[in-house]
């Protein structure tokens, strides 16, 4: 088996070094190694966005991303939105709007909201819908989800104003 | 699985690698879902090769370098001023994720009967720039696409940009793609159309192009013929999706039957039928 090599990323806002396989894949890295278990494989293929994270910023599906494509970037898994304590605004729509059901989807839904709202504060409900599109959910039906990103949206408004 | 990665920053770095037998990893899409099996493979990764990434224009033509993202391309400038029809062919390929992921050169490498940029490559004359450690070739894209997955890439070569004439302004530039689903389709018919008119509304040139309804996406002469000279109405547009539906050679799957693809592909362009 090949070698290991060094990681060096800045993981939920922690600089982080771990030493990997370079060809495993970036959500079993995450899940396994580092024990942040919001990212979830489901499709292990593209079409489900359950493993969705953020990489330097933009939305990318980590069961399709080497270990070593991680090296020098800026992650963000829904660990590092918010905490129980303290949700990120879209964590704390999701919850007041129902738009949890098992649960399943909704680390990778909050985090491609927020790669959304980060580009465009202020979308449509067909812009959220777009965004959402790559973003598989099986319980609710979506709309409960559109409604908790659309409030979103709006209480980081009001925070920043 | 993956075994060795390499990250080369140079194109000089890259050949050795290939020669070694190193897969070429662009943006992953096609790539890992491919090689989830036991076998292991060793790759090496385009993304660290700035050169490869660049959207330029100059001497009339635009250059999309091949590790571009379907993202990237589909908001920049050039793309969406000059090459309408890809914008619109990217606007419907896969999600969020797999358009910031997925490359320009990796969709053409793929060479997906439904890949989703190739019908609009295909209407806008598209030239590929192809790379190896013994120099550069230029290959249009008509040439390039063998059969499903099959493509004239010789070994050790790369796809490094993709080269287009931009249409005149006035060119009308169409795409439309039929899924199962809005996002996240696998094209089941999709038709690509450039077509340049004079004043007086006459069709001087157009090109025709469709995905999923061949063995690779492919131009429509036939049709195509049909349309020049006419005035672009219901009665030529009706004409051309009869070449059209005579031209193709579609297949029954999962997603639809021979029967519905063909009927489908002429129906695409009469989308084009003005409207009174």
């Amino acid at each position: 088996m090949s070698a290991t090599i060094r990681l060096q990323l800045t993981l939920n806002g922690v600089a982080t070094s771990l030493d990997v396989r370079p060809g495993r894949r970036a959500i079993d890295v995450l899940r396994d190694d580092l024990g942040l278990t919001a990212a979830k494989e489901s499709c292990g293929s593209g079409e489900c966005g359950a493993c969705s994270i953020l990489v330097n910023g933009e939305v990318r599906l980590s069961c399709l991303m080497l270990a070593a494509q991680l090296d020098g970037k800026d992650v963000v898994t829904a660990e590092g939105l918010g905490t129980a304590a303290a949700p990120h605004p879209v964590q704390a729509a999701f919850a007041a709007h129902g738009a949890v059901q098992c649960g399943y989807c909704t680390p990778g839904m909050t985090v491609a909201a927020v790669d959304l709202l980060a580009r465009q504060p202020d979308p449509d409900r067909e812009q959220v819908r777009r965004a959402l599109s790559g973003n598989l959910c099986r319980c609710t039906g979506y709309g409960k989800i559109v409604d908790a990103v659309l409030a979103a949206a709006k209480t980081m408004a009001e925070e920043k104003s | 699985m993956i075994g060795a990665v390499y990250c080369p920053t140079s194109l000089e770095a890259l050949w050795p690698l290939l020669a070694d037998g190193a897969h070429v990893l662009a943006g992953g899409t096609d790539l890992l879902v491919a090689k989830r099996g036991p076998a292991s493979c060793a790759v090496a990764l385009l993304e660290g090769i700035g050169e490869l990434a660049g959207i330029s224009e100059g001497d009339g033509l635009i250059r999309l370098g091949a590790m571009a993202s379907h993202a990237t391309l589909a908001r920049h400038p050039l793309v969406r001023q000059h090459l309408a029809v890809l914008a619109l062919a990217l606007e419907t390929l896969g999600s969020p994720p797999i358009r910031a992921m997925g490359t320009l050169g990796g969709n053409i490498a793929t060479a997906s009967p439904a890949g989703d940029t190739l019908p609009a490559l295909l209407a806008l004359n598209a030239r590929l720039e192809l790379a190896s450690a013994k120099g550069r070739r230029v290959v249009p894209l008509a040439d390039f696409l063998l059969g499903p997955g099959r493509t004239a890439l010789a070994a050790g070569e790369i796809i490094a940009a993709v080269v287009v004439a931009p249409p005149a302004p006035a060119a009308l530039q169409h795409f439309e793609k039929i899924g199962r689903r809005d996002a996240l389709a696998i094209a089941v018919a999709s038709l690509a159309a450039v077509i340049a008119t004079d004043a007086a509304g006459t069709v001087t040139e157009a090109r025709l192009a469709v995905g999923s309804l061949a063995p690779t996406a492919r131009r429509l002469p036939a049709a195509e013929a049909a349309l020049t000279g006419q005035r672009l109405n219901r009665e030529s547009l009706t004409r051309a999706a009869a070449a059209i539906r005579e031209a193709v050679s579609p297949m029954t799957d999962v997603r639809a039957s021979a029967a519905y693809r063909r009927q489908a592909a002429g129906n695409l362009l009469l989308r084009l039928t003005p409207q009174p």
